[in-house]
């Protein structure tokens, strides 16, 4: 098993599923022989030829639109959108089209073979337009599965396991952990159940619950707890939808308290809808109100980059006031 | 890099493109009175092929009067009808092979029925009764079959433009000597998609038909209102399409341009745009009321040019069909449609466990819940919910 980053898992699992699955097609904006912005598909096009890795012009609403029209008859679509920013021309295909191809055609039709990569959050000085996280919107949709891997472990699993699912899904990298995170990752093929949370680590206190890029913020949070006595547990969603209430409901009874943290904004962000569910699942066993550490509801800034973030202070500092109240 | 100036002259005084830079010819092959200009190419047609194609005419006017008139009555929720443009939908639906993938706008249900959808089928989906082949999920009208090669309709318009150059794409890659066709309207083409349709076709190399039927409004907005250039046509060529502007109202004109794109396509792996130029004879939807936006006079004078008259004065010169037989064909779809609207009109709807199928493969958990939680509620007031009433 060898040490890669998230991006090379990324691209062995692009290079595995184009391997295993002839129909599979890779595209977007600067995929093809320049490898997209972060280097995700280098060396594709050299292994696979040119009809099966491309790039596009720039229209994100081309893109999601030819990865309908693929899929619909029979391939495997996976577009790069080259930031999660930049989802948003595409958000008609994807919403009113992606999302329902099987339901409104009784399954006469379906883009089940549709997988869109995208990095999104921040940490790279980015500003508004290179750092949001807008998986909440998709959430909304009914017939979109949406992803977000934390480690290059997951990233490698998740991806084949996206790829092959037979519904289309939405799949967030977290770009700041692309260079950063480096893990031990098989060499072979191999998936990660969608759907499924992940206990990461087990405690007795509170429930700490992030996915992507934030699961590393928590767990640093939860280092700074330890040294209080407070013990947390931590999982990692790592699907959002459809989401895992039954495994974050089993640990919030057991520990009676529970804090989310997202990157995104407060308001109408997913963790609003968690912890709608969990007070109606666990109402009896919450010792203190569910508390969200969360982006605020401004665009993402540039400078105020460090204080805008729901950090591991701010988390650590939200765990006590719980613990506490 | 390479960029596509090269072969162009060069001028040293400012010097402006206008709309009239670009001519465009129109093919024209068939006359009002039903024969044929001096000179015309004929398109490949033989007498089968010919009755064909005037069936599917005959039944489509059928359907849409007795279809409209049952929006009227109460009976169903919405229609369109494509009165006026069966030449250019037909004319386009007869030069293809069943393999061909069709993606429609939604006014394209003579296409469906020339691929063979049944008046069954049509009614099944019209009424959302429980044979509906999309379980009755969307409004009338929304017709798709995979069996026929028929992509189902979605309402936003315009979606189905850069799909079409996916499917066409596919269909290269899986090795088939098939196209895709994709329908829409000029009204369409003011939208995003077509231009991300249409430029990704062009540069991928997808072997797709993107057909623009020019009915001349986009609901009650004119022309005038939606472009000043020189129509639909002149964008082709700016994004290196073949492109060819053919009488809507011609069936001949229609089939002959069809027949040659698609060879061009099949053997080129490239896309074509073909502009019919027609006339919307009925309004944009049972919701609509051209009387508030369009003379009397305009219509009249596009109903001397309707293609279905043409085609059948073409039919009778040949000696192919008498006025009798005409006759009697609109009275057989008459009763049929007629007969076909009473049983589907009885039918009840698709049963309740229907409403959380397809949304994924499988409902998840959660879909699943809603679903047990709802039954209970239908069950605790079912008169409050007369269509599921004793069948939760």
């Amino acid at each position: 098993m060898a040490k890669i980053n998230m991006l090379q898992a990324i691209n062995d699992a692009l290079s595995m599923a184009l391997g295993t699955d002839e129909k599979a097609i890779l595209f977007g904006e600067d995929v093809g022989h320049f490898g997209g912005v972060f280097r995700a598909t280098s060396g594709l096009q050299e292994k696979f030829g040119r009809d099966r890795c491309f790039n596009t012009p720039l229209t994100e609403q081309g893109i999601a639109g030819f990865a309908n029209g693929l899929a619909s008859n029979g391939m495997t679509a996976i577009a790069e959108i080259q930031f999660a920013d930049y989802i948003f021309p595409a958000i008609d295909q994807i919403v009113n089209e992606t999302a329902k191809f099987r339901y409104r055609s009784g399954n006469e039709f379906n883009v089940g073979g549709v997988t869109f990569r995208t990095p999104y959050g921040g940490g790279i000085a980015g500003g508004h337009y290179h750092s949001q996280s807008p998986e909440a919107y998709f959430t909304q949709t009914a017939g979109l599965k949406v992803v977000v891997p934390r480690n290059a472990y997951q990233a490698k699993g998740l991806l084949l396991a996206s790829i092959r699912d037979n519904n289309p899904v939405i799949f967030f990298e977290p770009k700041r952990l692309y260079r950063a995170n480096i893990a031990e990752v098989p060499e072979g093929d191999y998936e990660i159940e969608l759907g499924k949370a992940e206990v990461v680590r087990e405690g007795k206190d509170i429930t700490l619950l992030a996915w992507g890029a934030q699961v590393e913020i928590i767990e640093n949070a939860a280092d700074m707890a330890t040294k209080e006595g407070i013990s947390c547990e931590i999982i990692d969603l790592r699907t959002l939808a459809p989401w895992d209430a039954v495994t974050v409901a089993e640990s919030v009874k057991k520990t009676g308290r529970l804090l989310i943290n997202h990157e995104a904004p407060l308001t109408g962000g997913f963790a609003g809808e968690i912890a709608a569910t969990i007070q109606e699942e666990c109402f009896l066993y919450l010792e203190s109100p569910i508390s969200r550490v969360c982006g605020l509801d401004t665009p993402y800034p540039l400078i105020h980059e460090k204080e805008y973030m729901p950090d591991a202070l701010k988390t650590f500092d939200a765990i006590k006031a719980s613990v506490k109240f | 890099m390479s960029n596509a100036t090269s072969q162009n002259e060069t001028v040293h005084r400012v010097s402006f493109l206008d709309k009239d830079s670009i001519r465009i010819p129109i093919l024209k092959i068939l006359q009002a009175d039903g024969t044929v200009y001096e000179n015309a190419v004929l398109p490949v047609i033989d007498e089968a092929l010919a009755h064909r194609i005037y069936d599917t005419c005959v039944f489509t006017r059928v359907l849409d009067e007795r279809m409209l008139g049952a929006q009227r009555q109460g009976r169903i929720s919405f229609y369109m009808t494509c009165t006026g443009e069966e030449a250019s939908i037909i004319g386009s639906a007869a030069s293809l092979d069943n393999q061909d993938v069709i993606l429609a706008q939604y006014r394209e249900h003579a296409a469906l029925r020339y691929r063979g959808f049944t008046t069954e089928q049509f009614m099944n989906q019209l009424f959302s009764n429980e044979k509906d082949l999309g379980k009755g999920r969307q409004m009338p009208i929304h017709y798709g079959s995979a069996e026929l090669h028929y992509q189902t309709i979605s309402s936003p318009l315009a979606t189905q433009i850069p799909q079409a150059t996916g499917v066409g794409y596919s269909l290269k890659m899986q090795g088939k000597r098939n196209i895709a066709i994709c329908y829409f309207g000029e009204g369409a083409a003011s939208e995003g998609d077509f231009h991300a349709g249409l430029n990704m076709a062009a540069v991928l190399k997808s072997p797709t038909i993107f057909f623009c039927r020019n009915n001349g409004y986009a609901i009650s907005t004119p022309t005038s209102e939606q472009f000043v250039g020189n129509g639909i046509a002149s964008r082709g060529p700016g994004y290196g399409m073949y492109t060819i502007r053919v009488d809507g109202n011609d069936m001949l004109a229609v089939l002959a341009a069809t027949q040659q794109a698609r060879a061009y396509a099949v053997e080129n792996h490239a896309p074509v745009l073909i502009e019919a130029m027609t006339y919307r004879l009925g309004a944009h939807s049972s919701s609509d009321d051209p009387s508030g936006y369009r003379s009397k006079d305009e219509e009249a004078k596009w109903q001397q040019h309707d293609p279905v008259k043409r085609f059948k004065l073409w039919m009778i010169n040949k000696g192919w069909l008498t006025e009798k037989q005409d006759a009697e064909l609109f009275e057989k779809y008459r009763s049929e449609v007629l007969a076909e609207v009473k049983i589907a009109e009885k039918l009840p709807m698709s049963h309740i466990d229907t409403l959380i199928e397809d949304v994924y493969d499988t409902p998840t958990p959660r879909l699943q819940q809603q679903l047990d939680t709802l039954k209970k509620h239908l069950k605790k007031y079912p008169k409050s919910y007369p269509k599921s009433e004793g069948r939760v």
